[in-house]
């Protein structure tokens, strides 16, 4: 099946569950699983096509795979154009991967679980759908799409100040898509008001004066979800407050949504716009980098830390995509899929392995669950690994090839950036020196402690799912490396 | 003479129809109904006024293939366009009177579906009439059966209270206008609008036309709930019956807003000037440019703090009108389109949003936002169509309102591209959108996330739920597949 048909699949499952009578609790689960396990598995098969199909066709002219472009609105230019390429592959995969896991994740959710699975799928769809969008205005359509079940799955299955993170991170979002929508209308008609196609109007690019002002309203619209500095404070409480699964979601996929959206539907479209920017753009994401980093080494809670390190990790997917340099662009690509992986398994134990157990997530309060759950140690300890850069993960891939790239731009952005290696280190250390090898007696009852519930299977199967993408992309990047710099090399020959 | 009578009979078949309908109502109310108790009598002549707005809508479809015959004189048309719209406020009508026959509206039964046939035949004759004194008995008659129903739950001190608030303003309105017009009369010496376009073509703006002008503006103003003319629609809106609330909201706006835009566009296309930022110009353009801003502000930022939903809705409404009048600022055929198209999208919305507080509230203890806590679990099926209503008129996609919008900015963008001089109006009606989704989300949170005091299920008759879900799926198909309708809807105005 062509790989648009994730999408549609992953609607059919949402609506599908819809019908399903609300006590049929296990019946949901299992459809929401096999819809996730579908749309996972066609994203897989045409992704080792494509991979195939790049390797055969070096070096590439046109990297595009075209799956629908037909007329939807004509009188306004509209059309609905899905195609893949090396620059959304990856990100569709990471989606198939968030989607399984995350349903794995949330295996154990009880309340309200038909509306939980429907809110969960029809999020996941727009994602989708914004990844495979070359029409600006279907990319927006998408993009809205996505935002709305995030208010539903954090402000009913959420945790702490659930409504208000939920309500933060909505309103967040809607600005953000509300300056996109003003620089998109303003590209149309400065454009000749013909088409919304991303690739046509790349081809005829606009005056050079209008990019200046169209392509920031983009690029921070979307970069508010990148959790772009000094955007970013949704992040933090939005991640805190939602439920596991959701907040797998919300870093592992929702914040590349925003990435992914500079990179297409700004860099792509306003190239002088983006030439006149370029360094505001590295040193907000190095910013980004170290601010997030060192905000993350002094939390207390187990989730604030994940959750400002997705700060600091998605700073370097902006500093790569500013570098426009081959290294830099191909690093921040890794990067989303890296970092996608990594925070959706740092979020899985914080959220449902721990605290969903012992029912908190203040440091102070946890301590030697290495005894008592060793699986979910051996878990964080492999992610926080990945988190960290270590060679033999992908974050590490990754990560070098963006300061590689930076150093080119300007070395003192790459000496700034690296800085923040060695706060991540300290931060992961620390969380896990305190969370699973701190001494429990003082705080707990050894009893208490040792009578948590076990990890189920659910959560084993998810965990390792997670831990070989990023062995799989650590050990071989090239499975991914090479489709995305074939890509990343006609993009660069299209800039001026 | 007979040929004069026949030419009437053809254009006001389906008003002429209406009326006899009426008649027979009253009639068959009193002979009948008194003898049975008050759900059956108003199943009973509910039915019939079914049946007769099905038979209105009959003469419609020999009215289609007529283009632009103009009728005694030029003071009926009949084109495509009205014949559209006559059909779309049969439906509406019909759809009122669904949701009306559950609801208690008193012992004057027959009374009630007779008064909302009239105000039906004041909004055909509205759509169908070019000559000012037939738009303003219209008018008239139309406002006349509103203050009428908006005093029908006759034990109540608010819906008293409304409808005298309703007819006072209302009055004082119809005076300005009447005053207005006969200034135009003074200056034009003519009362039909094409006459009155060529009268004053090329002539520029007067001191008399911009009192008259100005005098029709507050008259209409008043019919569309603009700022600041808008004082009596909070107060209507929640002190009549909500059936009737939902009528006043979306059939009447419905004709104004058609009679507005023909009034402007055929008789004052002369006098439009601009609301261009910094190069504003006198003429209606700028008027409503000014009311449009000042609508949304206030509209948005009052709904913020209601707590009564028929409030929030009402003011939800005024800023609906805002950005509906963006549409009319810009004076093009293409801005034309987008606020017809707008305000069927509006109309079919608010009618369900309306049509679901109507069914919910009178079963669950009240109109209050509190009333609505936990709905999803007491109602699905209309906290679900309610969720569809609500975020279309937030503007998210794949919605109705969301394509609505897009159109009404774009056309206002597209007025002026080279120096995006309506820019401004848009960049506000955006930025309020995202204000507006903060009380809608509200409004949701109560129906899906906060919790019920009592879990009991709420039963709704299958007819109001027909009636609904019809709304929605419009909303829906609106939304997805807009192009239809948009292209005939802008042929048809290029054509006027």
């Amino acid at each position: 099946m062509r790989t648009d048909w994730t999408i549609y699949v992953t609607f059919l499952g949402a609506g599908l569950i819809m019908l399903l009578p609300r006590n049929a609790k296990n019946l949901i689960r299992w459809v929401a699983l096999l819809t996730g396990v579908i749309g996972l598995g066609i994203g897989l098969q045409n992704y080792i096509a494509y991979n195939g199909w790049v390797d055969a066709n070096q070096p590439l002219k046109d990297g595009f795979w075209h799956l629908a472009n037909v007329a939807w609105i004509p009188s306004l230019g509209v059309h609905y154009h899905l195609a893949v390429d090396g620059l959304n592959f990856p990100l569709v995969l990471l989606n198939g991967i968030v989607c399984v896991t995350g349903i794995l994740f949330s295996w154990n959710i009880e309340e309200r679980v038909k509306e939980f699975f429907a809110f969960f799928l029809t999020l996941i769809a727009g994602v989708y759908g914004v990844f495979m969008a070359m029409d600006l205005f279907l990319l927006f359509v998408f993009y809205e799409l996505a935002i709305v079940p995030k208010y539903f799955i954090i402000a009913i299955w959420g945790s702490t100040r659930k409504e208000y993170g939920a309500m933060k991170l909505v309103l967040y979002s809607f600005i953000g898509s509300a300056a996109v929508f003003i620089g998109i209308l303003a590209a149309f008609f400065a454009g000749g008001g013909q088409t919304f196609d991303i690739l046509e109007l790349a081809r005829h690019p606009i005056a050079g004066q209008i990019q200046v002002w169209v392509f920031p309203l983009i690029f921070v619209g979307f970069a508010v979800l990148a959790g772009m500095w000094p955007f970013h404070t949704w992040a933090p409480t939005g991640h805190v407050a939602a439920p596991t699964a959701a907040s797998m979601l919300l870093a592992g996929v929702v914040m590349k949504l925003g990435s992914y959206g500079c990179l297409r539907a700004a860099m792509l479209v306003f190239p002088s716009g983006l030439a006149h920017w370029q360094w505001w753009i590295a040193w907000l994401g190095v910013i980004g980098i170290l601010y997030g980093a060192a905000v993350a080494l002094v939390q207390k809670d187990f989730k604030f830390i994940i959750g400002y390190s997705s700060v600091s990790h998605m700073g370097f997917v902006l500093l790569g995509l500013a570098t426009l340099n081959r290294d830099g662009m191909s690093g921040a690509i890794l990067q989303m899929f890296s970092h996608g992986i990594v925070a959706s398994l740092l979020f899985a134990v914080v959220g449902r392995m721990v605290y969903d157990r012992t029912h908190t997530r203040q440091l102070d309060e946890l301590g030697g669950l290495a005894k008592t759950l060793p699986f979910a140690c051996v878990t964080f300890v492999i992610g926080g690994a990945a988190s960290m850069g270590m060679p033999g993960f992908s974050g590490f891939v990754a990560e070098v090839q963006v300061l590689i790239g930076a150093f080119k731009m300007s070395p003192w952005l790459a000496v700034a950036a690296a800085l923040s290696i060695a706060v991540t280190a300290a931060y992961i250390l620390n969380a896990i020196h305190k969370v699973f090898f701190g001494k429990d007696d003082e705080h707990h009852g050894t009893a208490e402690v040792h009578a948590l519930p076990p990890i189920t299977v659910p959560e084993i199967v998810a965990a390792v799912m997670l831990m070989a993408a990023l062995v799989i992309i650590g050990l071989f990047p090239s499975v991914m490396l090479d489709m995305i710099q074939a890509n990343v090399d006609i993009f660069l020959k299209g800039m001026p | 003479m007979s040929g004069a009578y026949a030419q009437i009979f053809r254009a006001l078949s389906s008003e002429i129809s209406l009326a006899v309908v009426a008649m027979g109502v009253l009639t068959l109310d009193l002979v009948v109904g008194r003898k049975r108790d008050l759900g059956a009598r108003r199943q009973l002549v509910g039915a019939v006024t079914l049946i007769g707005l099905a038979l209105a809508a009959v003469p419609l479809v020999w009215q289609v293939g007529l283009t632009n015959v103009p009728l005694m004189g030029e003071t009926l048309a009949v084109n495509p366009l009205t014949v559209i719209f006559k059909f779309v406020l049969i439906v509406l009508t019909a759809l009122t009177v669904l949701i009306s026959v559950d609801h208690d509206i008193g012992t004057h039964v027959g009374e009630y579906f007779a008064m909302l046939l009239f105000g039906a035949i004041g909004m055909l004759l509205l759509v169908g009439s070019e000559e000012l004194l037939t738009i303003f008995v219209a008018l008239e008659l139309t406002s006349i059966s509103l203050f009428v129903l908006t005093a029908f739950h006759k034990n109540s001190l608010r819906s008293q209270e409304a409808a005298l608030k309703y007819f006072l303003f209302g009055a004082i309105s119809s005076a300005f206008l009447l005053f207005g017009l006969s200034y135009i009369y003074g200056l034009t010496g003519a009362t039909h609008l094409r006459d009155i376009g060529t009268a004053l073509a090329g002539k520029g703006t007067n001191p008399l036309l911009a009192v008259g002008l100005l005098c029709v503006l507050v008259g209409l103003g008043f019919k569309v709930a603009m700022v600041p003319f808008h004082l009596w629609a909070p107060d209507a809106y929640e002190g009549a019956p909500t059936p009737v609330t939902a009528f006043i909201a979306t059939g009447s706006k419905v004709a104004s807003f058609f009679v507005l835009v023909k009034v402007l566009m055929i008789g004052f296309a002369g006098a439009a000037g601009s609301a261009y930022w910094g190069a504003f110009s006198s003429g209606w353009a700028m008027v409503l440019g000014i009311t449009a801003a000042a609508s949304m502000l206030l509209g948005n930022c009052a709904a913020i703090v209601q707590t009564n939903v028929k409030r929030l809705l009402a003011y939800s409404s005024i800023a609906h009108a805002g950005y509906i009048l963006i549409g009319l600022v810009a004076a093009t055929s293409t801005g034309a389109t987008a606020v017809l198209f707008y305000v069927i999208v509006y109309a079919l919305t608010n009618l369900g949003a309306f049509g679901v507080v109507a069914a919910l509230s009178a079963r669950a203890g009240g109109g209050d936002l509190e009333h609505f806590n936990g709905m999803a679990k007491r109602a699905p099926f209309l906290s679900l169509l309610m969720l569809v209503f609500i975020l279309s008129l937030a503007g998210v996609p794949p919605l109705g309102g969301f394509f609505g919008k897009f159109y009404l900015f774009a056309a206002a963008v597209e007025r002026d591209a080279q120096n995006f001089g309506l820019l401004w109006l848009v960049v506000l009606g955006i930025l309020m959108s995202a204000v507006s989704l903060y009380y809608y989300l509200i409004l949701l949170k109560h129906f899906y996330v906060m919790p019920a005091k009592d879990e009991t299920r709420i039963a709704t008759p299958g007819h109001v739920n027909m009636a609904l879900a019809i709304c929605a799926v419009g909303v829906i198909i609106l939304g997805v597949f807009p192009e239809p309708i948009v292209a005939l809807l802008k042929t048809l105005v290029i054509g006027l």
